[in-house]
């Protein structure tokens, strides 16, 4: 069961998410880097790569915001804004070795719930516009969601079933001996593709995508785009951050104590998730969407029927 | 301390509610007036949040959520004036809807502070939700199951219904075809 954490901890949650969000982008921007222009020749080139969404930060603050005619300047702003707020939200659950922010007995549904808003957040921006190829990349968000959410709820209900509780902490405590991801493979594997697609990144980037020049993004500019696009790194970050205490034991592990086995794990993750993105072209959504719900629905469920026989039997 | 500042939060929570909830029908947009709606459910949740009850609170934020992300389509795509760049008035039968709004107000806040209100015996139970579900619907369990069931089949039948594209568009009028027979490629591949 962890600790409360103490309050400052609420205010050390947004850096430590946005240092992690800034690494991580970085090492995305290395991968894009030696894919697109061959491998980095010295260290300073690499450096350089690995620093350019930094200084792509750095250039959005300073540029002019857009205007556009008889845009819905308040919905897009809450949209705009919403994204990274719902990250940060979200990541107050996430214990960090054996404490969070906060660890609520209904954390796992108070992340499902904060996820939904991001969701919600994406059409806003797309909407605010009044473009409309970024009110294509909002519309496809919504119908991504309606692919991706369901499997991606039954895959986090299927941890809750093993632990008995919806309470994070809880479920943390009950891989003490086994990794869930080892007897749930299956709802693992759906959490980590889920994690992808509610970050709307990677195969899943379809509403932002290059055919729609950026989709629910198009308009966006200045810190309008660097508040967006960083929030949705943020998200990305929590959501695979995320898998480690309902898959991978949260701080459990030998030697190592608990806040850097989290670490690890997360930088596990995150690591797999932003080098398998180079596999895989991005998804149409309605071809995820048959799949999600002719395979992966039924395979959740079948996930669930198991641990919760499991369950009984205990 | 602790009551002062449930009650701080309640009334804020009460206010913005009641707020967003008039602002559906004074905004032009159907997206406006759409979260205006969620603006207030979410403070609904959080009055929920309040009363201990945080399993519905948090499924409240859930479930509106995406549901009026989903409302929104529908608002834009049936209303006319969806961006709300013309105007238009979301009221039909002010005086009738007025009445019966004043009527219904008075009725139920006639109710609260009419009511023998019970003091509180022992303590508040360790989880609330728990007891709210069985004192709602424990006796009946068995007629909310087969409610639900009933209700799921129903959506199931009427999307089945409404479809335009059944399985014999799909694999031909033996069922016999390998591949589908789909305006758009791809999915899964049958």
């Amino acid at each position: 069961m962890p600790d409360a954490a103490p309050l400052w901890a609420a205010v050390v949650l947004p850096a430590a998410l946005a240092v992690a969000a800034v690494v991580t982008a970085g090492f995305d921007a290395v991968l894009s880097g030696s894919a697109e222009r061959g491998p980095a020749g010295s260290l300073r080139e690499a450096g350089l790569r690995a620093t350019a969404p930094l200084r792509e930060a750095l250039r959005l603050l300073v540029q002019q915001p857009r205007r556009t005619t008889a845009a819905d300047r308040l919905l897009g702003r809450l949209g705009v804004v919403l994204v990274p707020v719902a990250a940060v939200l979200a990541g107050a659950v996430l214990p960090w070795g054996s404490r969070a922010v906060s660890d609520p007995s209904v954390g796992i549904v108070w992340f499902n719930a904060m996820e939904a808003l991001a969701w919600a957040a994406v059409w806003l921006a797309g909407w605010g516009a009044n473009s409309a190829l970024s009110l294509i990349g909002g519309y496809r968000f919504l119908a991504q969601g309606l692919a991706y959410e369901l499997p991606h709820m039954f895959a986090i209900t299927t941890a809750a079933l093993g632990a008995e509780s919806l309470r994070v902490g809880d479920v943390v405590a009950a891989q003490d001996g086994l990794w869930f991801a080892v007897w749930m493979p299956a709802a693992f594997v759906v959490y980590l593709l889920s994690a992808l697609a509610m970050a709307f990144w990677g195969p899943f980037e379809h509403p932002l995508a290059r055919d729609t020049a950026g989709g629910a993004a198009a308009e966006l500019a200045g810190v309008d785009r660097l508040v967006f696009l960083g929030g949705r790194w943020l998200l990305l970050v929590v959501t695979a951050g995320f898998s480690v205490p309902l898959f991978l034991g949260g701080g459990h592990g030998p030697l190592l104590p608990g806040w850097a086995w989290t670490l690890l794990k997360t930088a596990a993750v995150l690591a797999l998730l932003v080098a398998g993105r180079r596999l895989l072209p991005t998804l149409r959504m309605e071809r995820y969407m048959e799949l999600a719900w002719m395979v992966l629905v039924p395979l959740t469920l079948l996930q669930a029927l198991f641990v919760a026989v499991v369950v009984l039997n205990r | 301390m602790r009551a002062l500042l449930d009650d701080v939060i309640f009334w804020v929570l009460a206010l913005l509610a009641v707020a967003g909830g008039l602002m559906v029908f004074r905004f032009d947009s159907m997206a406006r007036a759409t979260y205006a709606l969620l603006t207030s459910l979410l403070c609904v949740g959080g009055e929920v949040l309040l009363l201990g009850l945080d399993y519905l609170g948090v499924v409240i934020v859930l479930m509106m959520t995406i549901e009026m992300a989903i409302m929104a389509v529908f608002m834009v795509m049936y209303m006319m004036n969806p961006a709300g760049l013309m105007p238009m008035t979301m009221l039909h039968n002010k005086q009738g809807a007025a009445a019966i709004c004043a009527v219904v107000f008075a009725v139920l806040a006639a109710g609260i502070l009419l009511a023998p209100w019970p003091s509180r015996r022992g303590r508040p139970p360790d989880d609330p939700t728990m007891d709210l579900g069985l004192s709602l619907m424990g006796p009946q369990m068995l007629t909310m199951m087969t409610l639900g069931l009933a209700l799921f089949a129903t959506i199931v039948a009427t999307v089945v219904l409404a479809t335009r594209r059944g399985r014999y568009d799909r694999f031909g009028d033996d069922l016999k075809a390998r591949r589908a027979d789909d305006p758009v490629r791809g999915g899964t591949g049958r």
